[in-house]
């Protein structure tokens, strides 16, 4: 299938409508741990890109770059830096290709979650973004290696983000607000790789 | 002149860090940048980033931070702007404090961010920034009392440091039993020295007789009180 502008923007739309109707879980998720924003400014940030998507962006690349400016001026507080970079470097990532491949999705990915490690510099098991976004980069490199189209890859990444945030649970912060809690983090999901799993979701779900 | 920007989540606390630092660097542009923009707290990248033009002369701006994300969007404002900006990762209070008196002094920005990272190391207990030795010059002293009412409390510390400012010679300030060099406003506060209380200076290198006259001169003027 293809991946175009108008494949990214339909699943940038469905991203806003999933953090809108997740956004009283995210608020929960961050209560417990951090200082309870984290489902609000997503929310704000992503009603924000919404606005901007009409016209629709040339090439996936400037819908994706559009996506991370608007995060980083809308959302206040460290989701904003974190996607924003991950949205820019996957936009830097892609170039001004009119139609991703799998290959160019897997690409773009880990670009993604380079920034965010470059920005946040958390590693895998602190509890973070990165701890949901790093299985998805390598599940998606996996099928994009043996041919898989963009829907597929990001279905991988999908699923892989999904058990990379459960895993998070059991984990003590060492990254962000909740790492403040010491131990006392332990026990809950981290509202950040819980939020990049419900975006990669709905991005597989659109995709398909 | 190097300007500073003092980032944080809160906009009370950022006005209060630059309004606090202000009064020891009357002629650094401090420019405060805290809340989300709204009325919330938060941190707003575009806010931050007119602050770094606000603070901006054309020579460098040392960006000071809270939390989390003040510190990212710091980073992301910094790259994008025109000025030569460099991110001090110390503490908001003391840091701003040095580096504003450091910048007041005319210090360059790679001076400007070693003294905010001196607040790092800085215990807040003693004078334990110990002066670099100079053996093979003359060291010349005075022992001084103090008779201005707060003795070196946050202003005339800030004013001894200033003054040394570009002297070429080391000072150490002697209270008791600690020692701090003149040249930090931190550790200066950090002896303690009371109105009335008695103070050793210490200077040594090629201009100690210029940096003791200063500071003595500072003293007698009673830190102009």
């Amino acid at each position: 299938m293809a991946c175009t502008s108008d494949t990214v923007v339909a699943g940038i739309r469905a991203v806003a409508a999933a953090v809108a109707e997740h956004r009283d879980e995210l608020v929960r998720l961050d209560r417990e741990i951090g200082d309870g924003d984290h489902g609000e400014n997503l929310n704000r940030g992503f009603t924000a890109v919404v606005a901007k998507l009409d016209p629709v962006p040339a090439t996936p690349g400037a819908v994706l770059k559009l996506v991370a400016t608007t995060l980083i001026s809308t959302v206040g507080g460290a989701a904003g830096p974190l996607y924003g970079t991950a949205f820019l470097r996957a936009a830097t990532s892609v170039g001004d290709a009119a139609d991703l491949d799998g290959l160019a999705v897997a690409n773009a990915l880990q670009a993604a979650l380079e920034g965010v490690v470059s920005r946040g510099k958390a590693v895998v098991g602190d509890k973070t973004m990165v701890d949901a976004l790093t299985p998805a980069v390598a599940a998606a490199e996996s099928v994009a290696s043996t041919g898989g189209d963009a829907a597929a890859v990001l279905g991988a990444a999908a699923e892989a983000a999904e058990e990379g945030a459960r895993s998070t649970t059991p984990l003590v912060a060492r990254k962000g607000r909740a790492s403040y809690l010491g131990e006392r983090s332990a026990g809950h999901l981290d509202p950040g790789a819980r939020s990049t799993a419900l975006v990669l979701a709905t991005l597989a779900a659109a995709a398909r | 002149m190097i300007g500073l920007v003092v980032v944080s989540h809160s906009r009370m606390l950022a006005d209060g860090v630059a309004e606090l630092a202000g009064q020891m660097a009357p002629d650094v542009v401090i420019a405060a940048s805290g809340g989300d923009g709204s009325g919330g707290l938060g941190t707003d990248y575009e806010a931050v980033g007119e602050a770094i033009d606000r603070a901006s002369s054309g020579d460098g701006v040392v960006v000071l931070y809270d939390l989390g994300s003040a510190r990212m969007v710091a980073e992301m404002a910094a790259e994008e702007a025109d000025a030569e900006v460099r991110l001090a990762d110390a503490p908001l209070v003391e840091g701003a404090v040095a580096a504003a008196v450091a910048a007041q002094g005319g210090a360059d920005l790679a001076h400007v961010l070693a003294a905010a990272l001196t607040a790092r190391d800085y215990d807040g207990t003693t004078g334990a920034i110990a002066p670099d030795s100079a053996p093979d010059s003359a060291e010349v002293s005075a022992d001084l009392t103090l008779t201005n009412d707060v003795g070196l409390h946050a202003r005339p510390a800030a004013l001894v440091a200033r003054a040394l400012a570009g002297v070429d010679a080391q000072v150490a300030v002697r209270f008791g039993e600690q020692s701090a060099d003149g040249r930090s406003v931190l550790a200066l506060m950090g002896l303690g020295a009371p109105g009335g209380g008695s103070i050793t200076v210490v200077a040594s290198g090629p201009e100690a007789a210029e940096a003791l006259r200063r500071v003595t001169d500072l003293v007698h003027r009673r830190f102009d009180e």
